[in-house]
C-alpha cells in the first residue's frame, strides 16, 4: 500500500495544482507540503512499514492483454525513492518563495514528473513500466520549453524525439517477450521464466539498451544532454539530472541485466568500452567549457558513464557500489545545480569568465561549494568516495579480458574530474573580484537549510555509508545470482 | 438492422423538415436527438432487442463486432455534430439537406460494417460515396471545393469500377456473392479469382485511402469544407476499414499467402509517404489530410494481420483516431489562420481548448495514457507476430508522426501569439472539447469499457 500512497500522494498535488487559480506565493508552498507528505511516508517505509503487503500493491488492469498494476518496492526501489523524495523536498524547500512565472502549473508539472519516475522506479510489470516511462517523459518536456531559455523549443524537442525513439524501440522489446510468455503476461515473473536463445537475447538486448543508453545518456547517444542541462530552467535540470538519468540505470539493473545475462556479458565490452570512452570524453569536454551549466552536464556525463560501466562489471562488489552511488550522485550533483542556480541568479552570469573573486565577499557561499564540488569527485570522506571506490574495485573483477583497460581508461576519469572541478572552483571564487563578483552574496534563511542538508548527507554517509548499503545488499546479492557469468555458463 | 433502417427514416424526416422549420438550432437538435436514438437503439441490438424482423436471406449479417463498430461510429458521429454541427450553416444555405446527407450516410456506413453479400458492400459504398461528393462540393461559391468535388467523383467513381468489376469476376469465379464463406483455395484457384481478389483490394485501398492509392485524398480533403472533411476522414475512413478487414478475414482468408505480402507492401508505403510528406506541410489541414494516411496505414495492419488482436485493436483505433481527430478539426474550423502559426500562443487564451488539443496530438502520436497509444500497440503487437520489421518500420513512423504532431503543441504553448485576432468559440465548446478529450484519455486507461462490449 506505502507503494501507491508515494504514487498517489504528488498525483493528487499536480491535479490540485493545475486545477489551482490564484496566489502565487500558496503554489510553491502547496507544492513544499505535498513534497514533505512524500518524504514524511518515505521515512515511515524505511522505519515502521517493512511488511510485504505494504510493500507491494497489485491491482487488475488491462486484463484482456496480460498486463496488470504491479508496483514493489525492493532495494533498489527503495534507494530511488528516497532519493526521488529527498531531491524533491530539498528542491522545493530551495525554491521557496521564488518567483517564477505561472508557479501552479511548474510546480504540478513537476509533481507530474515525480509520478511518473516513481512509477519507473517501482513497477515490476513492463507494460506498466513503459507507461511511466513515457509519463516522466512528457511533463519534463513542457517544463523544459515553457520555462526554459532562448533556444528551448529546439533544444527539448531533440531531447523528447531522441528519447521517444529509444522507447518505441524498447516497446518492440516489451511486446516480442509478452509473445513469448507461457501466460502472455508483461509481467516480469513471468518474463523472466523465458528461455531466450543467445541470438534473441542479443537483439532484445539492444533493443533494450538504446532506450536506456539515451535516457543515461551513454557515449555516443549523450548528445541531446548538454544542450537540454542548458537550456532548461536550472530546477528542471536538477531533477533532470539527480532523478531522471536513474531511469536509465534502473532500466540496466531491473530489465536488462537480470532478463539477458549472456547478451549483457557478450556485449558487455562494447558497452564498457562506450561507456568508459564517454567518461574521457565527456572529462575532456567539461575542461573547455566556459559555461557553468554546460560544465556541471558534461561532469554528469563522466559519471554516469561510470555507473554504466559499473553495471557491466557483473559482480556484487560493482552492483553494491553503483547502488550507493544512485544515491550519492543524485544528492551531490542536485547541490551542483542548485549552487549553480544561485550563482547565476545572484551575478547574473553563468560563464566562468566573468566570475572570480567571489569567496572575499560570500565565503559561506564558497564553503557550500568547494564541499559540494569535492563530493563530486569523489574525495574520501565524502559520499560518492565509497561509492566510486567500489564501482572500481567491481570493474577490477570485470569477467572481461579487457578489464585492466576498462580500469585505467576509467580511472584517468577522475583525475581529470579533479582537473576541471578545482578549475572551475578558481575560475568562480578565487582571483580578484570584478564588478560584477564584488558585492557580497546574500543567501536565504530556506538556501542556507536545503544546502547544509545537503552537505550533512554528504559527510554524514562519506563516513557511514552503512545503512545504505545494508538497504540494497539483497537487491544486490539477487542481480548477482540472476547474472554470474560463471554459474550462467556451468549451467548451460 | 435497427439502425440501419432508421436512420434512412430519419435522413428522409429531416430533408422534409427543412420546409416546416426555420430555426437552424432546433434542426441541429433534432438531429442530435436523431442520433441518440440510434445509439440507444444499435445498444439495444448489442443486448438482442430488435425492432424489426425482416429476413434479409443472409445479405447482411449484424455481428457484435459489427455493433460494436456501429456504436463507436455513432458515438463519434454524436460528438461530430455537437462539437462542429452548427458550423455547417456557414457553407451554404441548404443546413437541413447537409444533415439529411450525413444520415443517408450512416445508413451507407452500417452496411458495409454488416454485410455479408458483396452486393451490399457495393450498394453500402455507393450510399456513402454519392453523399459525400456532394458535401465535398458543397460550397459551391469556393472554387477549391469544386475542383476537390469533380476530383473525388472522377477518381471515385474509377474505384467503385474497379470494384464492381471485382465482384463480378467473384461471382463469375463462385456463382454467388456471399461474403461469408471463405474462399477455398485449393477448389478454386483460377485467375478469376485472383483477379478478383486483386481488384477488391486495389478498389478498397482506394477507398481508404492506402498508398500508392492515396493521390487523391490530400486535394480532397484540403479543398472540402472542414467540417465536411472531418467527417470523411474519421467516420468513413474507420467504417470501410471495418468492411476491408471483413472482407479479408472472413472472404479471402484462406488465400492469404497471396493477399499478405501486397497488404505489407501497402502498409510500408502508405506509412512512409503518410508521415514524411506530412512533415513538410506549412497548413494544419493538409498536415491532418497526409496525417490520415499515416494513420490509415496503421489500421491497414489489422487486415494484414489476421487475428483477434487485430481485430480488438482496429475497434480501439476507431474509436481514438476518430474522436482525436474530430476534435482537432472542429478547432480548426474557428480558426481563420490554417498554418500552424495559426495555433500561436493559443494556450494562454485559451486553456481548455489547447490543453484538450494537446491530448488530441499525444493521442494521435501514440503517447500512453491516450487511446492512441494503446490502439498502436495492438496494431504492432499484431504486426510483430508475422513481420518484425513490420513492426519497426511502424514505430519509427510514429516518432516521425512526433514531428508534425508537436509542431502544434509547439505553437500553441511554446510560442507567443503574433496575431491580434483570437478565435472566437461558442460557449459550451471548451467544456464539451475536454469531455470528448477525456473521453480518449479513458480509452487509454479503461479500453475494457469498450473492448468489453465485445463479449458481453
Amino acid at each position: 500500500m506505502v507503494v501507491l500512497l508515494l504514487l498517489l500522494i504528488p498525483l493528487i498535488g499536480a491535479c490540485f495544482l493545475f486545477l489551482y487559480k490564484g496566489d502565487h506565493r500558496f503554489a510553491s508552498a502547496a507544492a513544499l507540503q505535498v513534497s514533505f507528505a512524500s518524504l514524511l511516508v518515505m521515512g515511515a517505509r524505511l522505519f515502521y512499514w517493512n511488511t510485504p503487503e505494504m510493500l507491494t500493491f497489485s491491482a487488475p488492469w488491462l486484463t484482456s492483454l496480460g498486463s496488470s498494476f504491479s508496483l514493489q518496492m525492493d532495494g533498489l526501489g527503495t534507494m530511488l525513492s528516497l532519493l526521488t523524495s529527498i531531491s524533491y523536498f530539498l528542491l522545493f524547500w530551495y525554491l521557496k518563495g521564488r518567483t517564477i512565472e505561472r508557479p501552479a502549473a511548474f510546480f504540478g508539472w513537476l509533481l507530474l514528473a515525480q509520478v511518473g519516475m516513481l512509477g519507473v522506479f517501482l513497477s515490476i510489470d513492463s507494460l506498466l513500466f513503459y507507461f511511466f516511462w513515457e509519463l516522466a517523459l512528457i511533463p519534463m518536456y513542457f517544463l523544459a520549453s515553457q520555462w526554459g531559455g532562448a533556444k528551448r523549443i529546439p533544444v527539448t524537442f531533440k531531447f523528447f524525439i531522441y528519447t521517444f525513439l529509444g522507447s518505441v524501440f524498447m516497446l518492440i522489446g516489451i511486446l516480442y517477450l509478452q509473445s513469448k510468455t507461457a501466460d502472455h503476461s508483461f509481467a516480469l515473473e513471468s518474463i523472466k521464466k523465458i528461455r531466450l536463445s543467445n541470438e534473441q537475447q542479443s537483439w532484445m538486448f539492444w533493443l533494450f539498451f538504446i532506450a536506456f543508453a539515451i535516457k543515461l545518456p551513454v557515449f555516443p547517444f549523450h548528445t541531446w544532454q548538454p544542450d537540454t542541462y542548458e537550456e532548461s530552467p536550472t530546477p528542471v535540470t536538477s531533477i533532470l539530472s539527480a532523478v531522471m538519468v536513474k531511469m536509465g540505470i534502473l532500466g540496466l539493473l531491473r530489465w536488462l541485466l537480470p532478463l539477458f545475462p549472456i547478451a549483457s556479458y557478450m556485449w558487455g565490452d562494447v558497452v564498457m568500452s562506450l561507456a568508459v570512452v564517454g567518461i574521457v570524453y565527456a572529462s575532456l569536454l567539461a575542461m573547455q567549457q566556459s559555461d557553468l551549466k554546460r560544465l556541471i552536464a558534461y561532469s554528469s556525463i563522466a559519471h554516469i558513464g561510470l555507473m554504466t560501466a559499473g553495471a557491466f562489471a557483473l559482480n556484487n562488489m560493482a552492483y553494491q557500489g553503483l547502488l550507493l552511488q544512485l544515491f550519492t550522485h543524485g544528492i551531490n550533483i542536485l547541490g551542483m545545480w542548485i549552487l549553480a542556480d544561485i550563482i547565476e541568479r545572484k551575478t547574473g552570469t553563468r560563464s566562468l569568465d566573468s566570475l572570480g573573486g567571489i569567496a572575499q565577499q560570500s565565503p559561506t557561499l564558497t564553503i557550500f561549494f568547494v564541499i559540494i564540488a569535492l563530493a563530486n569527485i569523489a574525495l574520501p570522506l565524502t559520499n560518492a568516495f565509497v561509492g566510486e571506490f567500489l564501482l572500481f574495485n567491481g570493474i577490477l573483477a570485470t569477467p572481461s579480458n579487457y578489464y585492466w583497460v576498462f580500469a585505467t581508461v576509467g580511472g584517468l576519469g577522475i583525475i581529470l574530474s579533479a582537473v576541471y572541478t578545482l578549475k572551475m572552483i578558481r575560475a568562480i571564487f578565487y582571483g580578484e573580484p570584478n564588478t560584477i563578483t564584488n558585492k557580497p552574496i546574500q543567501l536565504e534563511s530556506h538556501e542556507v537549510m536545503a544546502l547544509s542538508v545537503i552537505v550533512g548527507l554528504i559527510l554524514f554517509f562519506g563516513v557511514y555509508p552503512q545503512p545504505l548499503l545494508d538497504m540494497t545488499a539483497d537487491f544486490s546479492k539477487e542481480l548477482f545470482s540472476q547474472t554470474d557469468i560463471t554459474s550462467l555458463f556451468r549451467k548451460s | 438492422m435497427n439502425a440501419l433502417l432508421i436512420s434512412a427514416i430519419l435522413g428522409v424526416l429531416l430533408m422534409l423538415s427543412s420546409v416546416f422549420i426555420k430555426n437552424k438550432s432546433l434542426i441541429h437538435m433534432l438531429a442530435l436527438i436523431g442520433l441518440a436514438i440510434l445509439f440507444i437503439l444499435n445498444l439495444a441490438e448489442i443486448n438482442g432487442w430488435l425492432l424489426f424482423e425482416i429476413d434479409v436471406k443472409g445479405m447482411l449479417r449484424f455481428d457484435r463486432y459489427a455493433l460494436v463498430m456501429n456504436a463507436i461510429m455513432l458515438a463519434s458521429l454524436f460528438f461530430y455534430l455537437l462539437l462542429s454541427g452548427r458550423t455547417m450553416e456557414k457553407v451554404g444555405p441548404h443546413y437541413a439537406d447537409y444533415l439529411a446527407l450525413l444520415f443517408f450516410i450512416c445508413a451507407g456506413l452500417f452496411m458495409v460494417t454488416g454485410y455479408a453479400s458483396l452486393l451490399i458492400l457495393f450498394l453500402g459504398i455507393e450510399v456513402i460515396s454519392i453523399p459525400l461528393y456532394i458535401l465535398t462540393g458543397s460550397d459551391k461559391r469556393n472554387l477549391k471545393s469544386n475542383e476537390a468535388a469533380l476530383k473525388y467523383f472522377l477518381l471515385g467513381s474509377f474505384s467503385t469500377g474497379l470494384l464492381l468489376l471485382g465482384i463480378a469476376f467473384f461471382y463469375g469465379a463462385r456463382g454467388n456473392f456471399s461474403a461469408t464463406v471463405s474462399v477455398d483455395p485449393t477448389v478454386v484457384a483460377s485467375s478469376l479469382q485472383l483477379a478478383s481478389l486483386l481488384l477488391l483490394l486495389f478498389a478498397m485501398s482506394f477507398k481508404v485511402s492506402v498508398a500508392p492509392f492515396h493521390f487523391w485524398t490530400p486535394d480532397v480533403y484540403d479543398g472540402a469544407p472542414t467540417v465536411f472533411t472531418s467527417f470523411m476522414a474519421t467516420i468513413v475512413k474507420v467504417a470501410l476499414f471495418a468492411a476491408f478487414v471483413r472482407l479479408f478475414e472472413d472472404t479471402f482468408s484462406l488465400q492469404f499467402s497471396i493477399w499478405q505480402p501486397w497488404v505489407a507492401g501497402f502498409v510500408v508505403l502508405t506509412l512512409l509517404i503518410g508521415n514524411l510528406t506530412a512533415v513538410f506541410q506549412q497548413s494544419v489541414k493538409r498536415m491532418l489530410a497526409y496525417s490520415s494516411i499515416a494513420q490509415a496505414g496503421f489500421m491497414l495492419l489489422a487486415v494484414y494481420a489476421i487475428n483477434g488482436d487485430s481485430k480488438e485493436g482496429l475497434l480501439l483505433y476507431a474509436a481514438s483516431y476518430s474522436l482525436a481527430t474530430i476534435g482537432i478539426f472542429a478547432v480548426l474550423i474557428y480558426l481563420q489562420d490554417y498554418t500552424f502559426e495559426g495555433f500561436n500562443g493559443l494556450a494562454k487564451k485559451q486553456p481548455i481548448v489547447a490543453a484538450s488539443l494537446a491530448i488530441f496530438f499525444l493521442s494521435l502520436a501514440g503517447i500512453p495514457l491516450t487511446g492512441g497509444f494503446l490502439a498502436k500497440l495492438f496494431m504492432i503487437k499484431a504486426a510483430l507476430s508475422y513481420q518484425p520489421w513490420l513492426a519497426i518500420v511502424a514505430v519509427v513512423m510514429a516518432v516521425v508522426s512526433v514531428f508534425y504532431y508537436f509542431r502544434v503543441i509547439q505553437a500553441m504553448y511554446f510560442r507567443s501569439a503574433d496575431q491580434v485576432t483570437q478565435p472566437e468559440f461558442p460557449k459550451a465548446f471548451p467544456a464539451l472539447l475536454l469531455i470528448t478529450a477525456l473521453l480518449v484519455v479513458l480509452l487509454g486507461i479503461f479500453p475494457e469499457a469498450l473492448l468489453g462490449l465485445l463479449y458481453f
